[in-house]
Order: C-alpha cells, then sequence, then structure tokens
C-alpha cells in the first residue's frame, strides 16, 4: 500500500463515520474535501526533486500511520504546566479536537468574536465557506490539500471593523501522547476588519513522549488598516511532525507582524506568504529558530508586493546545536509597476555545533525598476573570544555562552513585546540566566539616577 | 601574594618565555617593560588563563593556589583580573549586564547572594562618574562601536566595580590620548591599595608619569633582564632598551 492510500484510506473510514455520525455535511465541505483528496492523491507527497522540498525529507510523515482522534482529554495539571502564562482569550485544541474544559475566552469586546471552527459551522456554515480557502487552496502544496480533504475543527477569529481587542488570543494546540500517533490538520481563519487591531498567539505544545503530526492552514485577511500581530510559538514536543501554511492577505495601510518562534518539534515546516495588495500596507517577517538534537526546521517565507508602496521587512534568526538541520528560504516577489516598494530580507545563523546544518536561499524577484531591496545571509559560530573576555571576569562558560547565543538573537527578541513569549524562548536558547528580566529596569534606573 | 617562579611558555611551538619569575605582593605596583616581542603580553595572557599558551614548566601561584590547575573564570573569581590590550567587541550583550553578571558571579563565589538593584545601581553610578563615563554606555554593547580610548576606560570600569586583589593591566596605555589617559590612569590609581596587587605592562615610560610604580622590570626575550625602582623607568625612557639588551647578553 502507497504511502498516500494510508491517508486516502484514513480520510474515506473518517468521512464515512462522520456521515453516520452527523448526516450529510453542506455540499461546499464535501466538493472541497473531495477536491483536496483528488488533489492529494495526483501529487503524492512531495520529494526532495521539488525544489521547494529540496532540503526537507517528508519521509517520517509519508511513512508513517497516523490515526484520527475524537477525544480532547488532557489532564487540567499538564495543561497547566504547559500553557504559557498569560492573562489571554483563550481556545485550545488537543490533537486538533476543540477543548472546552481548557478553553476560557472571557469577555471578547463588542464585534470581536473568537470560536472553534466547528461551532462557527454549526451556526452558520455558509458565512465560513466564502473565506475559508479563499487564500490557501488545494494546489498550494500536498498539505494544504492534505489539509483540506481531513479539516474538521481550527479557529475562527472575526474582528468587526475598528475592534481593538487589548488582551491577546491564545490559539493553544496540545499534542498529547497516545498510544498510536494521530494526526490532525486545523484551519486558523482570521478576517481582521478595517482599522481593527489584535495580537493572536499561536501556541504548539505538547507531552514530552507525543509523536503527532500536525498539518495546519492558516488564512489571515487584513482589511484596510487593521494591524495584527500574529505569534506563532512552537514548542512542540521533539518527536511531532509539523507542517504550516499561513496565507495572509494585506489590504491597504495594513500591518501584518509575524513572530515565528522554533524551539519544538522534531520535523517541522513552515510557509509564510504574505499578499501586500494595498498601497501602504507593511509586513514584518521576524523569526527566530533553536534547534537541537536531530531537529529539523525549515522555513519558507514569501512576500509579494503587489501593490505600489508596499513594505515588507524580514529578520530571521537561527540557532542550530547538535545534528540539527535548519533551511531558510526567504523571497520578496516586486509585481511589475509595484513601484516605490521596499523590501528588506535579512538571515543569520549561528551554528553551535560542527555537525549542525543549514541551508539559507534568500531570493528576489523583481519586475519594477523604482525599488529598494535587500538580502543577505551569514552563517557563523561563537566568537571564542568573547566567551574568554566574558570568562575573564568571573562568568562561568555556560552562562558566558548563553549570554552570547541569547545577545545573537537579541535583535528578534527586542522585539517581542510578550514577556511570557519572551521569557519561554530565553529560558529554552540560553539556559536560565538570572536576573535577566530585571535589566530594563536597571537601564531605565541608570538614566534616572544619571539625570537627577 | 602572586608568585610566578622560571616559567616557560610556549606559543605554537615557539619559547616564549624562558624562565620568567615574578613576585608581586599586596599593596605594590609592577610595571613590566621591555622592547616589543620580548613576552610582555604572554604573561598577563598566561596568568589569565588564555587558550594557545603552553607552559611547558614553572609555576604561578596566586595566595598559595596554584593557578595553572585553576578555569578561567575560577583566576577571576580568585581576584585576578586582567586588562585587556585589545578588549573585544561582544555585540548583543549590554555593559550593565556584563558587569551585574560578573558582580553577582563573584558575590555568590563569596556565598553572598545578589546585589540588590538599587545598591548595584549606586555603586555603578559612582564608578562610571570616576571614569568619566556617561551612563549611556551601560545601554550599549560591551566595547560595540567604543573608541580606543572607550574600551580602556571600560575595562577600568570592570576594575574598579569588581575590586580585584590583583589587577594585570596589559598596554592599556595604547592607542590613549592624553585626557584619557589622564582617566586611566586616575582609575588605576584610585585601585592602589594596601592589600592589591596591581600589575602593568607597558612599552612606554609615559605612563609611568601618572601611575608611579614600586618595582620596574624589564623583560628581554623572555625573562626578567633587570628590575629596578621607578627611576629605571626613567632611565630607559632616556637611553631605550638596547644597553639593557647587551647587558643581559653579556
Amino acid at each position: 500500500m502507497s504511502d498516500v492510500q494510508t491517508f486516502l484510506d484514513r480520510l474515506a473510514e473518517r468521512t464515512e463515520a462522520r456521515r453516520q455520525a452527523h448526516g450529510p455535511e453542506p455540499t461546499w465541505i464535501a466538493a472541497r474535501r473531495q477536491a483536496g483528496a483528488a488533489r492529494f492523491d495526483a501529487m503524492g507527497f512531495p520529494d526532495r526533486r521539488v525544489e521547494a522540498w529540496k532540503y526537507t525529507d517528508v519521509r517520517p510523515i509519508a511513512r508513517g500511520d497516523f490515526a484520527l482522534t475524537d477525544s480532547g482529554d488532557f489532564s487540567q495539571a499538564s495543561a497547566a504546566a504547559l500553557t504559557l502564562p498569560i492573562v489571554a482569550h483563550r481556545l485550545t485544541f488537543v490533537d486538533g479536537v476543540f477543548s472546552a474544559a481548557l478553553s476560557d475566552l472571557g469577555e471578547l469586546p463588542a464585534g470581536v468574536a473568537v470560536l472553534p471552527l466547528s461551532r462557527a459551522l454549526a451556526e452558520n456554515h455558509e458565512a465560513v465557506g466564502g473565506p475559508l480557502g479563499r487564500l490557501t487552496g488545494v494546489e498550494f502544496s500536498p498539505f494544504s490539500a492534505l489539509n483540506t480533504a481531513f479539516m474538521e475543527e481550527g479557529a475562527v477569529v472575526r474582528l468587526a471593523p475598528g475592534s481593538v481587542v487589548k488582551k491577546p488570543i491564545l490559539l493553544q494546540f496540545l499534542s498529547r501522547a497516545n498510544a498510536q500517533p494521530v494526526m490532525s490538520h486545523p484551519r486558523v481563519l482570521i478576517e481582521a476588519g478595517a482599522r481593527s487591531q489584535a495580537t493572536v498567539i499561536e501556541h504548539h505544545v505538547g507531552e514530552t513522549e507525543a509523536a503527532n503530526f500536525t498539518n495546519l492552514v492558516a488564512e489571515l485577511m487584513l482589511d484596510r488598516g487593521a494591524i495584527l500581530t500574529h505569534y506563532k510559538l512552537q514548542e512542540a514536543p521533539l518527536s511531532d511532525l509539523h507542517v504550516a501554511s499561513i496565507h495572509v492577505e494585506q489590504g491597504r495601510d495594513s500591518r501584518y507582524t509575524s513572530f515565528n518562534l522554533n524551539l519544538g518539534g522534531g520535523l517541522v515546516r513552515n510557509d509564510l506568504i504574505t499578499e501586500l495588495n494595498g498601497e501602504g500596507a507593511v509586513a514584518n517577517f521576524y523569526g527566530l529558530f533553536y534547534g537541537q538534537g536531530r531537529q529539523h526546521i525549515d522555513n519558507h517565507t514569501l512576500a509579494n508586493h503587489n501593490a505600489p508602496r508596499t513594505f515588507s521587512n524580514e529578520n530571521y534568526k537561527g540557532i542550530l546545536d547538535d545534528r540539527a538541520r535548519g533551511v531558510f528560504n526567504g523571497k520578496v516577489v516586486v509585481k511589475r509597476d509595484s513601484q516605490k516598494i521596499e523590501g528588506f530580507q535579512s538571515n543569520a545563523n549561528l551554528l553551535l555545533s560542527d555537525r549542525a546544518e543549514i541551508d539559507t536561499k534568500p531570493e528576489l524577484e523583481i519586475y519594477a525598476d523604482d525599488v529598494k531591496c535587500s538580502h543577505g545571509s551569514t552563517t557563523g559560530q561563537l566568537d571564542e573570544e568573547a566567551v574568554f573576555a566574558l570568562r575573564t571576569r568571573g562568568i562561568d562558560e555556560q552562562t558566558a555562552r548563553g549570554l552570547l547565543t541569547l545577545a545573537f538573537a537579541g535583535e528578534v527578541m527586542e522585539l517581542v513585546e510578550l514577556a511570557a513569549v519572551a521569557e519561554r524562548v530565553e529560558l529554552a536558547v540560553a539556559g536560565k540566566l538570572p536576573e535577566r528580566f530585571n535589566l530594563s529596569g536597571l537601564v531605565e534606573a541608570a538614566i534616572l539616577l544619571h539625570d537627577d | 601574594m602572586l608568585e610566578v617562579k622560571d616559567l616557560h611558555v610556549t606559543v605554537e611551538g615557539k619559547e616564549i618565555l624562558k624562565g620568567l619569575s615574578l613576585t608581586v605582593n599586596a599593596g605594590e605596583v609592577h610595571a613590566i617593560m621591555g622592547p616589543n616581542g620580548a613576552g610582555k603580553s604572554t604573561l598577563s595572557a598566561v596568568i589569565a588563563g588564555k587558550d594557545g599558551y603552553e607552559v611547558t614548566s614553572g609555576t604561578i601561584t596566586f595566595e598559595g593556589q596554584d593557578v595553572l590547575e585553576m578555569e578561567i573564570e575560577e583566576r577571576a573569581l580568585a581576584g585576578m583580573l586582567l586588562g585587556f590590550q585589545y578588549p573585544v567587541e561582544i555585540p548583543g550583550v549590554k555593559n550593565i549586564y556584563l558587569l551585574k553578571a560578573a558582580l553577582n558571579a563573584q558575590r555568590a563565589a563569596n556565598g553572598q547572594g545578589d546585589m540588590p538593584a538599587p545598591e548595584f545601581m549606586k555603586l555603578i553610578k559612582a564608578k562610571i562618574a570616576e571614569m568619566k563615563m556617561d551612563a549611556s554606555f551601560l545601554q550599549r554593547a560591551v566595547n560595540e562601536g567604543f573608541s580606543g580610548g572607550e574600551k580602556k576606560r571600560n575595562e577600568i570600569l570592570q576594575m574598579l566595580v569588581l575590586q580585584p586583589k590583583l589587577a594585570m593591566l596589559d598596554e592599556i596605555d595604547s592607542g590613549l590620548d592624553i585626557d584619557a589617559m589622564r582617566i586611566v590612569a586616575d582609575g588605576v590609581n584610585s585601585l592602589r591599595a594596601a592589600d592589591r596587587g596591581i600589575l602593568l605592562v607597558t612599552h612606554y615610560q609615559r605612563l609611568l608619569d601618572y601611575i608611579i610604580p614600586d618595582h620596574v622590570h624589564v623583560l628581554v626575550d623572555g625573562r626578567i633582564a633587570k628590575s629596578g625602582g621607578k627611576e629605571l623607568a626613567h632611565e630607559l625612557e632616556s637611553r631605550g632598551y638596547d644597553w639593557v639588551v647587551e647587558e643581559s647578553a653579556a
């Protein structure tokens, strides 16, 4: 039986079971499923001859036999230990299944809806059917096709024009240690109305022994003037497999900021794409990936400048230890007549071990003549002279290395506004650095003392 | 305090120090002078524990402890600090964090907890004023984009904060204009104390007009060829090094 057939068989079983339990689905969903399955069947899993997958071997996924689950059970205590300590509007999914017990939306501002996809479909499936799949079709990749064939659950966020959500919206995806690995195909759909503003945290985390496959598709639509900050904090267990396709569409003067912070997962592939469709739209792609052991982390980004006076700014930092492998492929495309655009891109990598590897490829495609673009990438090791200099001041070697590693990540981490997120990342990257979090206060105190 | 006995050191197979002996007692300021290539910087680098220096024979003890058996950071925690000739730039690590981490490491080694923030700030404020540095230095990455003079002042600032038992300053005067030299010298002079040793390594006598040494040693070809008081420095200034080289060869 081929790898593809294993997945198609699962799909057939699932579809039949769903029909028996809930009756027929709305036609549009059934049609999309079929289209997804057909597309997946035709393409199969990508092998490494496909340029976009040249450095990432997906056989651990293709050869897996992943069950589907209906259970969202997860111990409250271990969920509490894993969750981000942050006040937020919270939706939790366990292996893709919505968990009401672990969700707490609190009070949402007027005009703001945050709900599981299943509920959004039950309430008004046509309102979902319009935007869903508009940005990420089944053609995008075999994984988006697979997701479309299997999709059942996920998160829908709707921000009415002018609405501002002060607290972050936390979408928490927990991976459970199951007897048989399971797969989930979550959909995230965010519709940010004109001049709305919100911060969404997508947090992937789980039990240490978990070995599941998550295949997520996110579609984020920013209308005129909308401001959306999107944290993707990936702390999944080291045997988890994770593929995410994130498509953003930006209207005039909108601002999308992505923090793609990848610490966990055994095999991770992210595709982050923005369509800058309206003048004045700004996209910031900030990334930090930290791999150890045999982790494989692949980030593909694409900024499509489809309109004049659009801006993209990308800064990805990679830190790889042990035998970890990283892939960075960042592309900026400037369409014909998209004048006065600015597109900046930078990727710097730090290899902490001789056996760690990075494949990095910044790309520019420009079909307009009045543009400002730059790109670059660097790869290096920790500066041993700096390690020595710190040690000569009595700082132990581990702290010295931690400090310097964190300093490397600094450019990206300085921009992280959520302390709980920054803390997670800093702890992972540098180990425990005492007093780290009082530093900004110290500096302010220094200036105050100096001024008086 | 510091005792160096018959020290032989090779770098990349080449013998640089060939039987150097030196004793620095608490309360003393020693200046090591000598022509280029005599091994002046090697001595302080070996004491600090820099990689690439192989001690083939001889001993270094500090307050009775075998320095060569100690890790780099242990040497610092024992009270030996080296001010670099070329301080390295450490992008992304703020000065204030280096100072705080270093000071707290020292306190931890002495069984003390971290210094409370207000006390720490008061201390730092006093020390940066002493080095005529602006508070904004604290927020900047260590030595990044600093001028030569600023880097040297920053080295002395670390000494003032960490109060070592033995301060070793490697060519601390190189590249300094006269104003910066005065500030650096004032900083070093403020470190003079009955319980502290200071070891200055310098090529030029000029610095010693500002920091008056108790002992001057001339290092020639990996050995101390001549020792004397502060007047020896003046003699070297007027006569150069050749006569010492000739004397030691004889």
